[in-house]
């Protein structure tokens, strides 16, 4: 149990995909306009990393790692299919991301209606695939270890979305130099917003 | 195809040879489209991996226009986006194998970033945005000029980084040669950390912008 709150409270604030890997940068500067539009979004990522990582470590785990079909017999032990772990991942992505839509539309159309557009948007944001590859580099141990990795990540990434929204609903209101303003100032208070989570670094619970 | 083309004039028309250089200030993929910056600011504490990063890029973006562009007819356009996946996914398989096969330190440090190219929006957007409507030829030069956009940014970040952050430039103690340090210069170890990338494109899009007046956003 402690293991599995390390690895999440890690995944947050440690290992942040936007600060300390620039996962999902895209759809970062994109949607940060305003908190509500923002909060929207992170909670579309947080909802689908916290699908497609456990979804691709049962895929990683028995499909393609090498031996992973050892479960279909044993002329099976020695093929090594993991050559084909992006095309596999990306397609689980997208087809994951197909299927949690038409499922929220039917079951909570309330929360369809708040998520909107990004639902779709989101099987191209990085941060997803990155999610995945990250749990098969690093070879986390267990199906739990795995979800709360992708939920973890999906927090982090909520933080960082709302956190320079906020930021930049008040910086309307600032004198910037005219060349910075917009994109330029966004990437510089994104680089101070990584610094100051610096110092979550080393933290071990 | 490039060299036996390349005699003939109308191949190198003005019209062509701006699909190229557009991309590489008014038109930047990083600082004007804002595209693919996701895999663009990891891999570029260091010059080599950045210069590899580049170079996959513009692999990947190359030929993945012209494929494209050589299927534009036949692909039904409700399925383009798997289609646009499928091809780039496996243009970065292939590099993917390359760099582990003839340059795995490399291929190490990038890890993960490698993979993903395949959800680089440059890529995708270019697929949609050029190659499903452009004959092969210009779809070829517009993957070349954005990827070399993308590229030549991410050599910038990775030249300073490196300079300023371990005092080398493609592993070489370019300022321990200076003899800067027995004059009391050092390291400003900051520069390597993620957060300066983000503050050295930051730098860039200031440079540029104050360049060209025309780019520069409302507050």
């Amino acid at each position: 149990m402690q293991e599995l709150i390390n690895i999440f409270v890690k995944s947050i604030f440690i290992d942040n995909m936007i600060f300390a890997y620039f996962l999902g940068m895209c759809s970062y500067l994109a949607v940060s306009k305003t908190v509500k539009t923002s909060t929207g979004l992170g909670i579309a990522v947080i909802f689908v990393l916290g699908i497609t990582v456990p979804v691709n470590y049962l895929i990683n785990e028995y499909m393609l790692s090498p031996g992973a079909l050892t479960w279909l017999g044993p002329a099976f032990a020695e093929v090594d299919l993991s050559f084909l772990t992006f095309i596999m991942f990306i397609a689980v992505i997208a087809s994951m991301v197909q299927l949690v839509e038409m499922v929220i539309e039917k079951f909570s159309p309330a929360l369809y209606n708040s998520l909107g557009i990004f639902l779709p948007l989101i099987a191209v944001n990085c941060a997803i695939l990155g999610g995945s590859l990250f749990m098969q580099e690093r070879e986390y141990r267990s199906l739990a270890e795995a979800t709360s990795f992708g939920l973890g990540s999906g927090v982090g990434w909520f933080l960082a979305i709302v956190g320079i929204a906020a930021i930049r609903e008040k910086i309307k209101y600032s004198n910037v130099p005219p060349a910075l303003r917009g994109l330029g100032i966004t990437f510089i208070i994104t680089g101070l917003m990584g610094i100051a989570f610096m110092m979550f670094m080393g933290i071990k619970l | 195809m490039r060299s036996d083309k390349k005699d003939k004039e109308p191949l190198f028309s003005a019209g062509n040879r701006k699909l190229i250089t557009t991309p590489l200030g008014r038109e930047n993929p990083i600082t004007v489209q804002v595209l693919g910056i996701c895999s663009a600011l990891a891999v570029t504490a260091k010059l080599e991996p950045s210069v590899v990063m580049a170079l996959s890029v513009i692999f990947v973006m190359g030929v993945g226009n012209v494929v494209v562009s050589l299927l534009r007819k036949t692909i039904a356009p409700r399925i383009r986006i798997i289609v646009q996946l499928v091809v780039i996914a496996t243009l970065v398989i292939l590099v993917d194998e390359f760099l582990k096969a003839f340059a795995y330190d490399v291929s190490k440090q990038l890890s993960v970033f490698v993979g993903l190219i395949i959800t680089n929006c440059i890529i995708m957007g270019r697929f949609e945005a050029f190659a499903m409507s452009h004959k092969v030829w210009p779809s070829f030069l517009d993957g070349i000029g954005n990827a070399w956009g993308y590229g030549w940014i991410l050599i910038v970040v990775g030249f300073f980084r490196e300079l300023l952050g371990s005092g080398t430039l493609w592993n070489y103690p370019i300022m321990e040669k200076l003899g800067l340090y027995s004059i009391g210069y050092e390291d400003n170890g900051m520069m390597i950390l993620p957060p300066m990338a983000l503050i050295t494109v930051g730098v860039i899009i200031w440079v540029q912008r104050y360049r060209m007046r025309d780019l520069i956003e409302e507050n």
